[in-house]
């Protein structure tokens, strides 16, 4: 390792430097947050909003918070929030229109910079995912690009995975490679708390010289390295993923779609909580006096029945369909669409159904009966 | 000028009026609703009326009485078009709750002079007897879902009145699962949008007032919710409330009865 590629080492104590440099730099700074039993993505002063000393453990369809009984800034796994609702806002209003058909009002852009400290490595490559659909095309997401244009990212290494995570199956973490301004991997060793390093950016670099830092030792790489392969080793999930789509794309009508759907609720609680659903539907509202109309964009999911409407009725209409077409497109018809998975492995899909329908279970059904064909009824 | 626009009239059946109450407490569009179209018959609000046919007829209340069986075929006719308000009107409502029971047993038992007592053995949604153009649903129905589709009758298109779970509001919302994150029962994933998410905004499980929303699973919810340690009993109560009649939640109200 260079010299000038070493990682920093800064104590925990002087994380809070990093927060109030980026508030001075004009920074609205966003991190986790304990609210309502759940640890949420929201605007934090200091580092005393960070939920220190708290973890999280989670199951199909459970999540609770848990005293660690240590010091840690970050010791929990992602929650219910992504950062999707920062860029990609669940609700916006594109414009006002009178009845002459005149605009009288636009969409309001973001000119906001954002800060995102805690960001983890899965939910980058979600962001790196959603640059690529609403950023990527012949037309530009307006409501995303107004927002994404200035954010700096402090990604945070996960050395403690959760019971619902499989980034290492992914490929997506639990270390993040680039894309970042900052890279933290959070060391709580005997003799103290501290912060290993990475800078990603000129940006990162400017700001880890406004706190108290040196440069790391081997030592300290070699336990943050150790910790990170530890983390890979111990996902609560796995997924296979080699011939994965070629796998699916031959299972159309296999009969586990219909056992998946005997337990869905096509409630769109998966689709809501992942990281790079992106869908929305668009729909316009008139006042009574019929002298103005708005337009108003919304988070849609894949499991309403009006998602797929069309002349005669929806394309989807039975709970197979649509959770088929749902993991379809996170696992196969995302790399065919736009080169990747459409699936990170932050295991929020798991977590947060209602039922706790587990992604990778259902994909691993697939897998043991393959080639299986559903008995049609003529 | 009151002639050249829709008439408006809104009947009750048996109910309780809340949904009515609900139009009522349109505080600040109320001058503006008065002003798009004539407010012809509505005894909730004024004894003077007009008389048929009327552009747009809401309704309140289901059916119980063989009285009301005859009055809403007669509704019917009057009204171009007509729309369905509350659990009562479109599911039945808590008096539906009857429906399992022996109705005449409870007349003998509730009224001193039960020969007096006029009364239907199911009471009953208004799609069952007549033709219902659109249903609004709640216990009581959202005041700005019935200024939605006041709206949009006036300007001739289709409500936007969405049928997806509650689940999605919640989560636009940014609230946190209550049923995941703290084992609360909540009907929110079988339930139809349109509350704005109003008791799992609050930490409390959503009772269903809205009905079952458009491809509810509701045995698969029940079964999830007996996994959190909910007794059985509980679990076809919570399916058999304002909603009860409605035949997702009677179906699964049904299975797990003991």
């Amino acid at each position: 390792m260079s010299e000038k590629d070493r990682p920093l080492l800064i104590e925990a104590q002087d994380f809070n430097g990093l927060l109030l440099s980026l508030k001075r730099l004009g920074y609205a700074t966003y991190a986790p947050t304990v609210r309502d039993g759940a640890i949420v993505y929201d605007l934090v002063d200091s580092a005393d909003d960070l939920p220190i000393g708290i973890g999280d453990v989670q199951e199909p369809g459970s999540y609770r918070l848990r005293k660690r009984g240590d010091g840690s800034f970050f010791g929990f796994v992602v929650g219910p929030h992504s950062w999707k609702k920062f860029l990609h806002p669940p609700t916006v209003k594109l414009f006002t229109i009178n009845s002459n058909g005149k605009i009288v009002a636009n969409l309001e852009n973001s000119d906001q910079k954002l800060a995102f400290i805690g960001v983890r490595p899965c939910e980058l490559q979600a962001i790196k995912i959603l640059d690529k659909v609403l950023l990527g095309g012949e037309y530009l997401d307006i409501v995303y690009a107004s927002r994404r244009k200035d954010v700096f990212f402090v990604v945070v290494n996960c050395i403690e995975p959760g019971g619902n995570c499989f980034c290492a199956s992914v490929g997506t973490g639990p270390e993040a490679k680039d894309g970042f301004d900052l890279c933290l991997t959070e060391l709580l060793k005997p003799d103290g708390h501290y912060f290993l390093v990475r800078i990603g950016s000129e940006k990162g670099r400017e700001l880890i010289s406004s706190v108290h830092y040196r440069q790391a030792t081997d030592e300290e790489v070699e336990l943050a390295s150790r910790l990170l392969t530890l983390s890979s080793e111990h996902m609560g999930k796995k997924l296979e993923i080699k011939g994965m789509k070629e796998l699916l794309y031959r299972n159309l009508d296999h009969p586990h779609w219909d056992e998946v759907a005997k337990r869905c609720l096509t409630c769109g609680n998966c689709t809501m909580v992942c990281p790079t659903c992106f869908c929305t539907t668009v729909y316009e509202t008139t006042n009574l006096s019929l002298k103005y109309a708005e337009k108003w964009r919304s988070w849609d999911t894949c499991f309403s029945q009006e998602f797929s409407y069309i002349h005669g009725g929806p394309i989807r209409y039975s709970i197979s369909a649509r959770y088929r077409h749902w993991l379809m497109h996170k696992m196969a018809t995302w790399m065919d669409q736009f080169g990747t998975l459409g699936c990170v492995g932050c295991g929020r899909c798991i977590t947060w159904c209602p039922v706790g329908i587990d992604i990778t279970e259902e994909v691993k059904q697939i897998d043991k009966r393959d080639g299986e064909v559903k008995v049609k009824v003529e | 000028m009151k002639d050249s626009i829709p008439k408006l009239a809104v009947f009750k059946f048996s109910s309780c009026d809340g949904c009515q109450l609900s139009i009522l407490d349109l505080e600040d569009e109320l001058l503006e609703i008065g002003r798009r179209v004539n407010i012809a018959y509505f005894l909730e609000a004024s004894r003077a009326t007009v008389k048929g046919p009327y552009d747009v007829g809401l309704v309140e209340g289901s059916i119980s009485t063989p009285h009301e069986k005859e009055l809403i075929k007669d509704v019917r006719q009057k009204c171009k078009t007509l729309i369905t308000i509350g659990a009562c009107a479109t599911a039945g409502g808590i008096q539906a709750l009857r429906n399992w029971k022996d109705v005449k047993e409870f007349v003998s038992v509730v009224y001193a002079k039960p020969e007096y007592i006029e009364t239907l053995e199911k009471a009953t949604p208004i799609s069952e007897h007549v033709k219902v153009d659109f249903e609004l649903r709640g216990c009581p129905v959202n005041k700005y879902q019935i200024l939605e589709v006041l709206t949009a009758f006036l300007a001739g298109r289709k409500p936007n009145i969405p049928s997806h779970s509650v689940c999605v509001e919640c989560k636009r919302k940014g609230n946190v699962c209550i049923m995941v994150s703290n084992g609360v029962p909540c009907l929110g994933p079988v339930t139809q949008v349109g509350c704005g998410a109003i008791c799992p905004s609050y930490g409390r499980g959503c009772y269903g007032c809205f009905g079952p929303m458009e491809s509810p699973n509701a045995e698969s919810l029940g079964e999830r919710i007996l996994q959190l340690g909910i007794s059985k009993r509980d679990i076809v109560l919570m399916f058999k409330g304002f909603n009860g009649w409605s035949e997702p939640f009677r179906k699964a109200g049904d299975a797990f009865e003991e």
